[in-house]
């Protein structure tokens, strides 16, 4: 059998098949595994949510530990109302759950504020309600993502948990290291925007700003403007909440 | 592996004959692909810090190694001349996907500390060059032997760096599925009132390069034929 390798036909004939074959080999893979992702992904946001409020905790117990501290989930519209409250263990598939909402995949999405939905965890903690934000932005290579947590008086900063897709080792990724997210640990926000500040080059930082990452200033910028952005919006909510206790 | 092997190569050589054996053998030792060829360093420097990553990736790189060696062998007839560059990059390739997944679904915690490096096996030499110098002109046996032999040399190097690298970068040594395990006493420590301190530089990349630079020479030392002038 006499097959000519080096005709045009046949070339595009092998590719056609190979790209088929191939294609069909990684959708079956990506598809099989998709729920096992999935489960992980879960996880690791409740590990995460826990960090911002000083808990450590594995993968393993994260699904035990997770309704132990978080009392209460709430999902807020842009002008801080309350639209959903859940409490209890957490249900991957109950797509009212605030916990289930993406808030990468909504930044990603570039949809204005109005038509977006924003979870908000409500942990206690030594007989404190401690308020933990989803926040997420971009860095310099892709996304990057985090929790910052507020004590009860809405203001102080209790935690935060920074994370990131591919920012640069050493440089950027430290975001992710302690060193950087404990600076945030006390400050405070201020009354209006910017409601924090992260400051470049080692200048003195005050309550209301932390020193960024030489070497990642893309990154570091990226951190302070999701901060500021996600806040202004929770700070709507804070104030309702905040004006009805007084009255 | 083995009833696979010995299916695949029948009566006419054994499945341990010379030949077979120096395909195993060489790359282990004089032809070994990073001490000796200087490929696939990339990935030697970045993911040597510790010896579960190190462990995981050599697998990694392995399967991969195996799978591209034996689909490019046995397409080998098949594969057309101007395009097998491409063809042999869409196996490796998706075989890297498929790897990544797996990762990304059982092994969360290394999957994200091995992050893009994983994703980089696509762009190690030493895998390229396997297919390229040798899958595309074997028949799959004897590929088989030269993609175990080709990564077991990047494996060994790899898990030798680490476990230097660890020990004492990290004062610990790291297994998957067992965690890192501190074996100094803490007391030790200058930061508790002892003697000893971790060497900070080791968990940085050019100490992996003066790791390797001294394997090299170990091996070069030995083995005179290897010097060049």
């Amino acid at each position: 059998m006499a097959i000519n390798k080096n005709a045009t036909g046949y070339t595009f004939l092998f590719s056609i098949v190979m790209v088929l074959i191939v294609g069909t080999a990684l959708a079956y893979t990506s598809l099989s595994l998709k729920p096992l992702q999935k489960k992980n992904e879960a996880d690791k946001q409740m590990v995460d949510i826990l960090g911002a409020v000083g808990i450590t905790t594995t993968r393993e117990n994260a699904k035990t530990d997770f309704p132990k501290f978080v009392k209460e989930r709430l999902s807020l519209d842009f002008e801080g109302n309350v639209l959903n409250s859940t409490s209890g263990s957490v249900d991957p598939n109950d797509a009212s759950d605030p916990f289930n909402l993406d808030v990468k995949k909504d930044y990603r999405s570039k949809k204005p504020a109005s038509e977006l939905s924003f979870p908000l965890y409500i942990c206690e903690k030594e007989g404190e309600n401690i308020y933990v934000i989803p926040v997420a932005g971009s860095g310099l290579w892709g996304p990057i993502w985090g929790f910052v947590a507020l004590k009860s008086d809405m203001n102080t900063i209790y935690g935060a948990k920074f994370d990131h897709k591919g920012e640069t080792p050493g440089l950027g990724a430290e975001i992710k290291d302690n060193f950087f997210s404990d600076k945030f640990q006390g400050k405070q926000l201020r009354d209006s925007a910017p409601y924090f500040t992260i400051k470049k080059g080692g200048r003195d930082t005050d309550i209301h700003s932390v020193d960024g990452i030489t070497g990642g200033t893309i990154t570091s910028v990226g951190v302070g403007e999701m901060v500021n952005r996600t806040i202004s919006i929770y700070q709507l909510y804070f104030n309702s909440v905040i004006n009805s206790s007084e009255q | 592996m083995s009833t696979e092997n010995s299916a695949i190569t029948p009566k006419r050589e054994s499945l341990f004959s010379k030949k077979n054996r120096k395909l195993l053998k060489d790359p282990l030792g004089d032809s070994n692909p990073i001490t000796i060829q200087v490929l696939g360093i990339c990935s030697a420097l970045a993911i040597t810090v510790q010896l579960q990553q190190a462990v995981i990736m050599s697998l990694s790189v392995l399967f991969v190694m195996i799978g591209g060696n034996v689909i490019v062998s046995l397409l080998r007839n098949l594969i057309p001349d101007r395009i097998r560059i491409i063809v042999q990059l869409v196996i490796i390739a998706s075989l890297v996907i498929i790897v990544d997944e797996v990762l990304k679904a059982y092994q969360p915690d290394i999957s994200e500390k091995l992050s893009v490096f994983v994703g980089l096996i696509i762009t190690n030499c030493i895998i390229m060059g396997r297919l390229e110098a040798f899958a595309l002109a074997n028949k799959p046996g004897p590929s088989v032997f030269d993609a175990i032999g080709n990564g077991m040399g990047y494996a060994w190097v790899l898990l030798a760096v680490s476990i230097v690298r660890e020990i004492f970068g990290s004062g610990a040594i790291s297994l998957p599925g067992m965690g890192q395990v501190k074996f100094l006493p803490q007391e030790w420590f200058i930061s508790s009132g002892g003697f000893y301190e971790n060497n900070n530089l080791m968990i940085l990349p050019p100490m992996a390069l003066v790791v390797v630079g001294i394997i090299i020479w170990i091996q070069r030392s030995r083995n005179e034929a290897l010097i060049e002038d």
